[in-house]
């Protein structure tokens, strides 16, 4: 890592003659090495750490959240005293707040959490190592893409001491909940901040995603095709595509309600408009525009959270199943239809908003249709196990239990694509718990499965497998104990975002009030099951055993370069000769084939259609 | 290590145990009247509901799929070394098969468009304008924060004239016939949700917005909102009474306008406009 190193490596560069292969030396400097990094590993750490933080704060607010519903207006212990309320109120917490807290659970989750890990954490650590190059094509773009995002951390968080409160109207924020001040306390200021914070995350992905695009096809290793690429990869550069696409969207829709806001315009208010007695504002707006608007960023942003786990869970499959991926080509096909079917079916959440319903027809074809490549890639994971030797580490029981609880996401996807059954279920728990399946049990556990894996390459050391299997396993039940039962009382008709819902007869029974304290108990469970996570990951950052180059006898170019690999990646550009799937290949003594190794001439041509 | 796979069988059968179970318990199954449980009051509610038993089935039947052919292969091809360390069985060698992905293609798209093209007559008949049935609107609903404003027509059956009966979180109609109303907001977004007859419409400042149901059970039923409207969203609740007869329903209206009419409080009975005769 030193600057020697890299002269070396320089030298050997310009021997093999693939290009410019200049090095820059590694910076000696503390303050550019580890903070203002333009090293893409670097910086894929940072977003690892910053996400894991936020996912903590994001957890404990889905804590309070289950409170409240398991026993409502009953204190919470230890911090009802200090978060909320006042004796006057027996220290009960008032319903506005409770309104805060789903909101502010929502957007740290999807905009703090899922969103940079994915992207911001793997791809920036992955996409140069997997593809043979020294860096992203940008460097300097992809530190400023990472230190835009402490200003969105900052305006998010400080939104909770503004007057009125952290934002009330939903991590959505349709208005004119959200524009009108005084509809809500957390519309006084909060709101403000919300949409800061949001502008500054929106910019800092912006900027990531034009670096994937570029990196990725201007800095292919030699032989590395675009068919050569590991899931990972395709997963994270068709991602990218749909940031930058859809970003813009949801940048201008902000801007608006920004202005709606803090200047006086009226966007989204209609003509001689009047919240909560306040007086009207002069309007001329359509206030389902933002719903069209928000949603066309929001819906790819879905599919911007579900594709890179899906690749990372290809490869990490593959990788223990010691089996070709199946149908490489297919999976790569379902990626790209999902991310251009991902365009057309945002309508799907307005089926109920009062938009045209010749139009929800229209979208609730295309939305049955998106379903379609996600079976398909159901299948061929399943086909990728079918006849391998599963190896059944921390990584692969995660990348697994994606598959598995992918597919209850995607089967209870097809209830609210059916415009009349989501007239019921619509803004039920029903949604609430399809959003889960898809966002903790695939993204969250492709997440694990992603750090499990590439632990050892990020930093250099194995994470202890045992401690792994207990947090899997915890996870696991308690993501279910969790998660399932929402499909029940959903389908039974209790609407989410209520603070109490024993108001409504039909809810007020004993099944419903037991359900919902089996959820908080198993979700607080599932909360303390990430405390063995959390000490084997430090732990093993430290202490963890040393970890060589390729621990899981994987194909991919990552595996090629020491862990952790030098500032500049590799000693030589690599060259490629196949896909990464090349595990026990007949007649070979490995059981793996890294890409840098030409396939024996008695394997015979790899299948045009499907490697 | 191929126990693993018994973790994966347990949580899918808990998923199918809950939706086994759901049907057999009131208060589990799609919301309904608690004395006839299987009973969806209206007529797009059963068609709703027979849509979502349908997907319900197609989709079970492909989670029970995809779950036992995960476990089976965590089972089944679990790697197992000898007492060298060697794996007892290699890997299988192949990048997948042309003819299963067109087959896992094909059966799956013909499925989900069958689920779309089934449906859309349904949809229409509830949501398209040009469904709306042709009779007098029983009412215009007007949502604000945090209640539900009712406007009858009153006697001459006019909206908007000056013997309008106006009502807060008070919705009658009468069984059997195709209530329509017009819904409005005065504020912010909210819902007109109906959960035992499965309609739910989004108020939308600056739209009118025509609703039509009907119930074939006369008795209490609930109202809630079911779109995010501000700190009172989980209270804005609404009575709603199905009337066994039109003559009930006149006679209540007849009250109700009485109830309007009188000047002097003392007269006034209860909230639903009961006037004590003095």
């Amino acid at each position: 890592m030193s600057a020697e190193h890299a002269a070396n490596a320089h030298e050997h560069g310009h021997g093999h003659g693939h290009g410019d292969d200049h090095i820059h030396p590694a910076p000696s400097n503390v303050l550019t090495k580890y903070i203002f990094s333009t090293d893409h590993k670097v910086i894929g750490i940072q977003f690892l750490f910053s996400g894991l933080l936020f996912f903590v704060l994001g957890g404990l607010l889905a804590m309070a959240v289950r409170w409240q519903l398991a026993w409502p207006w009953s204190p919470v212990p230890l911090l009802s005293k200090s978060l909320w309320s006042d004796p006057a109120f027996g220290y009960r917490m008032p319903p506005e707040f409770y309104n805060k807290l789903f909101t502010m659970h929502a957007t740290i989750m999807i905009f703090f959490v899922i969103i940079p890990l994915l992207t911001g954490a793997f791809g920036n650590f992955l996409i140069p190592l997997m593809i043979g190059a020294r860096d992203m094509a940008f460097p300097k773009l992809n530190m400023f893409s990472y230190w835009a995002m402490p200003f969105a951390m900052i305006a998010i968080l400080y939104s909770f001491y503004v007057e009125g409160g952290a934002p009330e109207a939903g991590w959505t924020s349709y208005p004119i909940l959200s524009v009108a001040h005084s509809s809500t306390p957390g519309s006084l200021n909060g709101q403000t901040w919300w949409l800061v914070a949001l502008l500054f995350a929106g910019i800092s992905s912006l900027m990531g995603s034009i670096n994937y695009i570029t990196t990725i096809i201007m800095l292919r290793a030699p032989g590395m095709k675009m068919f050569r690429m590991p899931m990972s990869v395709w997963a994270l550069f068709i991602t990218a595509i749909l940031q930058a696409f859809a970003l813009p969207v949801l940048t201008s829709a902000l801007v608006m309600q920004l202005l709606d806001r803090t200047a006086g315009t009226n966007f989204f208010s209609p003509v001689n408009w009047s919240v909560a007695n306040a007086p009207p504002v002069v309007g001329g707006g359509q206030t389902l525009m933002w719903q069209h608007l928000f949603w066309f960023y929001s819906h790819p942003a879905v599919y911007i959270m579900i594709l890179p786990a899906m690749g990372f869970v290809s490869d990490v499959i593959a990788t223990f199943s010691r089996k070709p991926l199946f149908g490489y080509k297919p999976m790569v096909f379902a990626i790209a239809g999902i991310a251009g079917l991902g365009f057309i079916v945002w309508g799907h959440h307005m089926f109920q908003s009062g938009m045209n319903p010749a139009l929800g027809a229209t979208f609730m074809l295309s939305t049955m249709m998106i379903a379609l490549p996600s079976a398909v890639k159901v299948f061929n994971w399943l086909g990728t196990m079918w006849g391998g030797r599963l190896q059944l580490t921390s990584a692969m029981l995660n990348a697994m239990a994606f598959v598995a609880m992918f597919v209850i996401g995607g089967l209870s996807g097809i209830f609210m694509a059916a415009t009349p059954v989501d007239m019921h279920i619509h803004d039920t728990y029903f949604i609430v718990a399809h959003i889960h399946y898809v966002l903790f049990g695939g993204s969250t556990f492709g997440i694990f499965a992603a750090i499990y894996y590439w632990f050892p390459k990020m930093f250099g050391r194995m994470m202890n497998e045992r401690w792994g299997k207990i947090h899997f396993f915890l996870s696991f039940i308690f993501f279910n104990g969790t998660f399932f039962l929402m499909h029940i009382v959903g389908m039974h008709g209790m609407p989410r975002r209520y603070a109490d819902f024993s108001m409504f007869p039909y809810l007020n029974n004993p099944s419903m009030r037991t359900m919902n304290i089996v959820m908080t108990y198993s979700a607080f469970a599932l909360g303390l099951s990430q405390i063995p996570f959390a000490i084997n990951f430090f732990y093993s950052i430290v202490a963890g055993p040393k970890a060589d180059a390729n621990p899981w006898k994987a194909n991919s170019l990552e595996w090629a370069t020491p862990s952790p690999p030098p500032h500049y990646n590799f000693e030589t550009i690599p060259t490629v000769f196949h896909p990464a799937y090349e595990y026990s290949v007949p007649g070979l003594v490995d059981d793996y084939l890294p890409q840098t190794m030409p396939r024996p001439a008695e394997a015979g041509p790899l299948d045009p259609v499907m490697a | 290590m191929r126990y693993w796979s018994l973790l994966f069988a347990l949580a899918a059968l808990f998923c199918i145990g809950a939706f086994l179970y759901a049907p057999f318990h009131p208060d589990w199954w799609l919301p309904n009247s608690p004395s006839e449980p299987h009973h969806t009051v209206s007529a797009f509610g059963r068609e709703i509901d027979s849509l979502f038993i349908i997907i319900l089935v197609i989709t079970g039947v492909s989670f029970i799929g995809t779950q036992i052919a995960l476990v089976w292969v965590t089972f089944r091809f679990v790697d197992r070394t000898d007492a060298q360390g060697m794996p007892v069985r290699p890997a299988t060698y192949f990048h997948g098969s042309q003819r299963l992905e067109v087959i896992w293609t094909i059966i799956p798209a013909s499925i989900l468009v069958f689920i779309a093209l089934y449906q859309m007559g349904t949809w229409a008949s509830i949501k398209f304008r040009s469904a709306a049935p042709k009779v007098q609107p029983l009412a215009e609903v007007t949502a604000r924060q945090f209640q539900w404003v009712m406007r009858y027509p009153g006697a001459d059956g006019r909206l908007n004239t000056s013997d309008d009966v106006h009502l807060v979180n008070d919705l009658h109609f009468v069984k059997g016939r195709q209530a329509l109303i017009y819904l409005k907001s005065t504020d912010v977004l909210h819902s007109f949700f109906l959960p035992q007859m499965r309609i739910k419409q989004d108020a939308v400042p600056g739209l009118v917005i025509p609703v039509w149901f009907d119930s074939d059970r006369a008795g209490k039923f609930d109202l809630a909102c079911a779109e995010l409207c501000g700190w009172g969203h989980y209270k804005m609740r609404g009575n709603v009474t199905v009337h066994e007869t039109q003559s009930e329903f006149d006679d209540w209206m007849k009250r109700a306008t009485d109830a309007q009419n009188v000047s002097q409080l003392v007269a006034v009975g209860g909230p639903q406009g009961e006037v004590k005769p003095q």
